[in-house]
């Protein structure tokens, strides 16, 4: 794309808002009764992170990675690569990413998730919460109709951040695993913020607002190298 | 006021022909089978002599609905709208994500209008791939050939252009063109229009963004190159400030009932441009472009008048 400085995002918008809800509308009508398989999904995730220790973060990573996998194929690559060429890529993305879910939390096991005793503990617990049963309410705050929720699990944006939120569940995590693990939903989060901005929709400053909370809280969880920092009490 | 573009022999013939190939579209509003009675407004395509309506049907995000049958079937009946009222030319392209693939449907289903002027684009950086972008294109609308491919942007033009030249001289292709938007690469723009054959060239026009006034639209004429106008209403943000205010008063003048009318009466009376090619996934919206193909437009007085009214409102 020559002169590329000269696009603005709205250049590069290529549906409109209406098309952009509707896919999800189209996409929960498919699929169903499969909401109920990811809502469990989700549910069991929580459950894991409330327990914390190896074995849970193993399960957790196993059932982020199959959501993400589905997210790419199922709504990426089947249906918004259908207004948007650009979706294939983000599909590819996404796929790497529960590729490496997959070989640092289940087959490497190198993810621990800690007892929830910390505020970034309880900050992480509450994004991973948040995107599994609140984010598809905030279709409804918006004004959308109700079929057209976004679901953890089926949809993109609480799908990355529930990760971001597990992710900072992490005991003791190493920089390089955080940046590598945390990299495409924190890209995600932007590249989805900047569309929803574009499209003027009512909840564009969600998604960013806790991208860049999860960002500082996994930075300062990075920077304390046991993973305690910002603790409450001991 | 202006008179109406001279409808010449040639001009009347295709207007005759794209009006009687409507009659089989169901004609459902009234305001718009009163106005086909009248003169549809038309431009010709300097290097042919071809009519064409001054307002098209643009695709950019209102047909991009993928597989949707609900929205695929509002965008079929806006091309019926479209067709209805006389119109021709719709623009499209493969950058357009599922927009080809969706006019090809609306064709379909109105039974391949005889009066579609087809207009798509090439848009790819590999000059040895145009020729496969340009057949997929042509299968995703469903027609023998296109009336005019426009190498989108610039990209590779100095790779598509000899394959689109190539097309029309063997009969596979009726008008090549160019296109840009936004102001972008206007001295490329200039530079392609002096040296190659083009026959058609794109570029946003409205009454807000009018650089294009001073260059290309008088070297359009100089060269005998037709002039296709996009970005009529911003992509709505212009559509949606003005709406804000009350018509003015001269709006009456050239027979216009909207603000859309105003600004596409607006692009049309400029002498160097053929069409505008407003989008909208609506036909109520779509029927009211339309009108503004019919009727007085302004005179270079009026014109000037509607400028300072429109910027008075700061808009920009």
């Amino acid at each position: 794309m020559s002169e590329w400085w000269t696009y603005t995002l709205s250049d590069l918008l290529m549906f409109s808002a209406r098309t952009y809800y509707r896919l999800f509308e189209l996409h929960n009508l498919a699929i169903w009764p499969g909401q109920l398989i990811v809502a469990a999904a989700g549910l069991a995730i929580l459950v894991c992170a409330a327990r914390a220790g190896a074995t849970a973060a193993r399960i957790a990573s196993g059932l982020l990675a199959a959501c993400w996998l589905w997210v790419a194929w199922a709504f990426l690559a089947q249906r918004y690569a259908q207004v948007n060429w650009a979706a294939d890529y983000f599909a590819v993305g996404f796929a790497i990413q529960a590729v490496l879910l997959l070989w640092y939390g289940v087959v490497r096991g190198q993810l621990s998730l800690t007892p929830i005793r910390s505020r970034i503990d309880r900050a992480g617990f509450g994004l991973l919460l948040f995107a599994v049963a609140c984010y598809p309410l905030l279709a409804l705050a918006s004004g959308r109709a109700w079929r057209q929720m976004e679901i953890f699990g089926m949809a993109p944006d609480p799908t990355a951040i529930a990760t971001l939120g597990l992710l900072l569940l992490v005991a003791r995590p190493r920089r390089t695993l955080l940046l590598m693990l945390g990299l495409i939903p924190l890209l995600w989060c932007a590249i989805s913020g900047a569309t929803l901005w574009t499209l003027q929709a009512a909840d564009a400053w969600v998604l960013p607002l806790l991208s860049m909370l999860a960002l500082v809280l996994l930075v300062a969880r990075a920077s304390t190298q046991n993973g305690t920092g910002l603790r409450t009490r001991a | 006021m202006q008179p109406a573009p001279s409808l010449r022999r040639r001009q009347l013939l295709h207007s005759m022909l794209a009006a009687g190939a409507t009659c089989w579209l169901p004609v459902t509003n009234s305001v718009a089978a009163g106005r086909q009675q009248s003169a549809l407004l038309t431009r010709p395509i300097p290097s042919s002599g071809e009519a064409l309506p001054v307002i098209g049907l643009g695709s950019w995000i209102t047909f991009n609905v993928g597989d949707d049958r609900t929205a695929r079937a509002e965008c079929a009946e806006v091309m019926r709208a479209f067709f209805a009222a006389g119109g021709r030319l719709i623009d499209s392209s493969p950058m357009y994500g599922s927009a080809q693939a969706v006019i090809g449907a609306g064709l379909h289903k109105l039974g391949r209008p005889a009066q579609l002027f087809s207009a798509d684009k090439v848009w790819i950086g590999s000059g040895a791939r145009g020729p496969e972008q340009i057949e997929a294109s042509r299968r995703l609308w469903g027609i023998p050939k296109f009336d005019l491919l426009q190498v989108h942007n610039l990209l590779a033009w100095q790779d598509h252009l000899p394959t689109l030249f190539e097309m029309k001289k063997t009969g596979r292709l009726r008008y090549v063109g160019i296109t840009t938007s936004e102001g972008r690469r206007h001295a490329d723009i200039e530079k392609i229009m002096a040296s190659q054959p083009i026959d058609f060239v794109q570029v946003t026009y409205n009454i807000l963004d009018r650089e294009v006034e001073q260059r290309i639209l008088p070297l359009a004429r100089e060269r005998r190159i037709a002039v296709i106008a996009n970005r009529p209403f911003r992509q709505g943000t212009l559509i949606d400030a003005v709406a804000r205010h009350r018509l003015p008063s001269w709006a009456t003048e050239i027979d216009c009932t909207s603000w859309a009318q105003v600004l596409l009466k607006f692009i049309a009376s400029h002498p160097g441009v053929t069409c505008a090619i407003p989008a909208t996934s609506r036909v109520a919206h779509v029927r009211e472009n339309m009108q503004a193909a019919f009727g007085r437009l302004p005179d270079a007085a009026l014109r000037r008048r509607m400028i300072d009214d429109v910027e008075k409102l700061g808009l920009i």
